[in-house]
């Protein structure tokens, strides 16, 4: 566990991409192989089973501790993650000798905890505890809460990886996506290519754009490029092999039983097939706000109603593999011929092919790209027809160009701190717009300051804060922002009646009052253009 | 009326006709230590302890100063003032006022572990303790320093292995100082921010045998500066003075880096939990010592630390003040070069 540790520490305070990549090579060169494993699945998101729930976690620590329980919550705010806190707030052990076992022991004991009755669950975890240093506890405390999030991207994880064990890292991408099970695979086998061989339904790694910045005439000639539109939904991937269908998001996750629209493509998709595309909701080809997806996924049983009012679609636009052969290295051109015909063949009223944008010249395009938010998109995807599927994010033959976000002006009347980098600060705040003299919070935002800003508003928080509920503090309305946002819905979840998509600060209007602010209206009006 | 005042210039004796750390300009002041939250320009009249003055001489220039040994008592108006160690920074000072057999005493700033150049802080029996609460939360309690210290020596060692400076970021009044033993321990290559040297040079003239260390000026080497350490205010960090210094690692020392997110949102490549001000466990110590009927707490954490103190059967209460937070380098101190 120790070793483990001090990967967690090493990757979470070092500042340098190439400090991080040495800490995992350094930990891959030593570490015993079944802690890798895991290494690998908890750092892709492939977090063991919750055995012992946060409140219990609490709990033992403030009665070890002979702490209030509002005490605890109240650091925990400071903190910003709950893993952390209980570790600072543990007795120190630093000089006590390494008593902790492997990773991988835990991870197992951990597993076996979920069925055991709480007195057990309990005697384990103060054990653990016991046996452990401040950064040993915090990744074990870690291990049970979730949410890995240490400053290390899977890109990092994999370029480690592949340098490792003297492979590309395209084809790490490739062996660690997908159905594997940690406590049964060995790392031999996760790296080699026993894995595709015995996965059926692994995913290809998912090629990724960036953003336009320049103007998209220096794309060069119109004539090498491919438009389509930006579909607002999950990327995902649907696949058959072996007579079976899997449907993976882009956060790698098997969604298979949550669309019961697709499952009928196991019938009529030809075998050894596997499609890029976007996971929407649609009727008659149009696709439906994003927020409308958000009422289908994370619910286990999906009624007739839903699957009435919000069917989902699949908009492909890519075909990665055919007849069980590898697609990716042929260009976008011969990849998309082939998969009109497949799509053309199976004739599935889920199965939709996302359609080119045709253009002539750039201006064009511009001119057309106006027109994004009424079909229900965000933009264009510029593709070169030459190009191949590529893994991860890479600049030069893909680019998002997306429309500017609506944006609307609202004051701060909430606040709370931030976790992560952010903690004890003042970062997570609510937004209000006019309503007659009343003020109507909208929607929060985290994001879009700098942190001179941030700094900024913290101070004026701290000093202009009314009243305390728990962790949020309601502030003076004083300070206006613009927000910015991707889309809008009407939600009757929220006081305000819509509900916005990925908003953001997009600026600190220092230059305008609390008077100037926009109105719930002004927010109506935006649902009537954009949001039906 | 309490022998205390909270009004909006400061702490108010009205019996004695003086102010504590004042935050607008009186005309006497009673000054706990040199920190310019504390200590600020304008008054007619400054009392304070004497390895204060030269700092605030240096500080705030030529004023009218009396400075006192601890536990020596001043009167005013027949108020009976002292001074006991406060531990937080050379100098500092808390401030018992005494009147009519009623006792209040003023921390100030402080901590409890000797830190070797404060002096060790010193309970003070009092009816009434105002305290301040800056690293109220139980999840502020400090490694002993010398653990702490032991760390920042084995950084820099790394550092001096691959010939990188190592750039330390501490409050150059207190902080600054506390480390150059540790630091002389490992290296005769200290460097100094020019903020830090003004203070170093204040203590050095008024008698003080502290480590000898250089000044950074334009005209540094590179070849001076491999595997040297550099202290510098927080107003350095991410500069373009730093700069000059590359290849260097840059570690942070305040209490604050008991967090990680602090430390990751100052992308420091280290965090030295190294505080002057008393954690969670010197709080509660400092406040069953003094055996007061009512806590007074003030900057930091005051409401969840009075309500810990209430729910355990001390009677406390919050007070607005106006000090900041002297964990972070207050923008008084900018950089002078550059």
């Amino acid at each position: 566990m120790r070793e483990f540790a001090e990967l967690v520490m090493k990757l979470g305070s070092s500042t340098k991409t190439n400090d991080k990549l040495e800490a995992l090579m350094h930990y891959f060169n030593n570490a015993d192989n079944k802690d890798k494993v895991w290494v690998i699945a908890i750092f892709s998101g492939r977090r063991p089973k919750r055995a012992v729930n946060t409140t219990q976690l609490a709990t033992y620590c403030v009665e070890l501790v002979d702490l209030p329980f509002w005490l605890f919550e109240e650091s925990y705010h400071t903190v910003g993650d709950l893993a952390e806190t209980i570790a600072l707030l543990l007795p120190g052990n630093e000089n006590a000798p390494n008593t902790s076992k492997p990773l991988h022991l835990y991870i197992e004991q951990l597993r076996d905890l979920e069925k055991q009755a709480e007195e057990i669950k309990k005697q384990f975890i103060l054990k653990a505890w016991k046996e452990m240093n401040f950064a040993e506890r915090f990744v074990f405390n870690k291990l049970i809460t979730g949410g890995f999030r240490i400053g290390v991207s899977q890109k990092v994880i994999v370029n480690a990886l592949a340098k490792t064990i003297n492979l590309d890292s395209s084809v790490i991408a490739h062996r660690i996506s997908g159905n594997w099970d940690p406590s049964t695979i060995t790392f031999d086998e996760l790296l080699s290519e026993h894995s595709l061989n015995t996965d059926f339904s692994k995913p290809y790694p998912f090629y990724l754009a960036y953003a336009i910045e320049e103007d998209v005439s220096q794309l060069g000639d119109p004539k090498d490029w491919q438009a389509e539109w930006k579909w607002d939904g999950i990327r995902g991937q649907v696949i058959k092999r072996n007579q079976e269908l899997f449907v993976w998001s882009r956060g790698e996750e098997l969604m298979t039983e949550k669309f019961p629209e697709y499952h009928s493509l196991a019938q009529v998709l030809p075998d050894g097939i596997a499609i890029d595309g976007e996971i929407i909701p649609s009727v008659d080809q149009k696709p439906l706000p994003f927020a409308l997806l958000q009422t289908r996924i994370g619910r286990k049983n999906i009624t007739k109603k839903q699957l009435q009012e919000v069917p989902i679609a699949f908009f492909a636009y890519d075909l990665l593999e055919y007849n069980g052969e590898d697609w990716r290295d042929r260009p976008l051109e011969e990849r998309r011929s082939q998969l009109e015909e497949v799509i053309a063949a199976t004739n599935h009223p889920s199965l939709i092919i996302s359609p080119i944008v045709p253009f002539s010249n750039w201006e064009e395009l511009a001119r057309l790209r106006e027109s994004s938010r009424e079909l229900g998109a965000e933009g264009f995807m510029l593709k070169k027809k030459q190009s191949t599927y590529q893994v991860g994010r890479k600049r030069g033959d893909w680019w998002k160009w997306k429309i500017d976000p609506l944006t609307i002006d609202a004051v701060m009347i909430y606040a709370q701190k931030g976790a992560g980098r952010r903690s004890n600060l003042y970062t997570d705040y609510t937004f209000a717009v006019k309503d007659g003299d009343k003020l109507i919070a909208f929607t929060k935002a985290y994001s879009g300051l700098t942190d001179k800003e941030f700094a900024q508003v913290d101070a004026f928080v701290k000093r202009n804060s009314l009243e305390k509920f728990g962790p949020v503090r309601t502030v003076k309305p004083e300070l206006v922002f613009e927000i910015a946002f991707e889309g809008i819905a009407a939600s009757n979840r929220h006081k305000s009646g819509v509900a916005l998509r990925f908003p953001r600060i997009s600026r600190w209007r220092k230059d305008k009052t609390p008077e100037e602010i926009n109105t719930l209206e002004d927010l109506k009006q935006l649902l009537e253009v954009y949001g039906k | 009326m309490p022998l205390i005042e909270f009004t909006d210039k400061g702490l108010y004796c009205r019996a004695g006709d003086f102010y504590i750390d004042p935050w607008r300009p009186v005309d006497k002041a009673v000054i706990t230590h040199a920190h310019s939250d504390h200590a600020r320009w304008g008054n007619k009249y400054y009392l304070c302890h004497h390895d204060t003055r030269p700092i605030l001489q240096q500080r705030l220039g030529p004023n009218t100063y009396q400075d006192i040994a601890w536990n020596e008592p001043v009167y005013m108006n027949g108020v009976r003032i002292t001074l006991f160690p406060a531990g937080h920074i050379i100098g500092s000072s808390q401030v018992r006022i005494e009147s009519n057999g009623e006792i209040w005493v003023v921390s100030g700033d402080y901590k409890i572990e000797n830190d070797g150049i404060s002096g060790q802080f010193e309970p003070v029996k009092c009816h009434s303790f105002i305290t301040e609460s800056t690293f109220g939360l139980p999840i502020y309690n400090w490694k002993p320093q010398t653990e702490i210290y032991t760390d920042v020596q084995n950084w820099i060692r790394k550092n001096q292995e691959v010939s990188k400076t190592s750039v330390l970021i501490a409050y150059s009044l207190g902080k600054a100082q506390r480390l150059l033993h540790p630091i002389a321990e490992v290296t005769d290559k200290i460097f100094v921010h020019g903020a830090v040297y003004n203070i170093h040079m204040a203590l050095v003239n008024a008698g003080w045998k502290l480590p000898a260390v250089q000044r950074v000026t334009p005209e540094t080497s590179k070849e001076e500066l491999k595997g040297a350490v550099v202290i510098a205010p927080s107003s350095a960090e991410g500069s373009p003075w730093l700069r000059r210094f590359a290849p260097y690692e840059i570690g942070i020392c305040s209490g604050w880096m008991q967090v990680r997110g602090n430390a990751r949102r100052k992308n420091a490549d280290a965090g030295f939990a190294l505080s002057d001000h008393a954690d969670w466990n010197g709080l509660l110590q400092a406040c069953r010592e003094t055996e007061a009927e009512c806590i007074y707490a003030t900057h930091g954490f005051q409401a969840v630390f009075t309500r810990y103190l209430n729910e355990h059967g001390i009677n406390a209460k919050e007070v607005k003040t106006e000090y900041g937070d002297d964990e972070l380098e207050p923008a008084e101190l900018k950089l002078e070069e550059d």
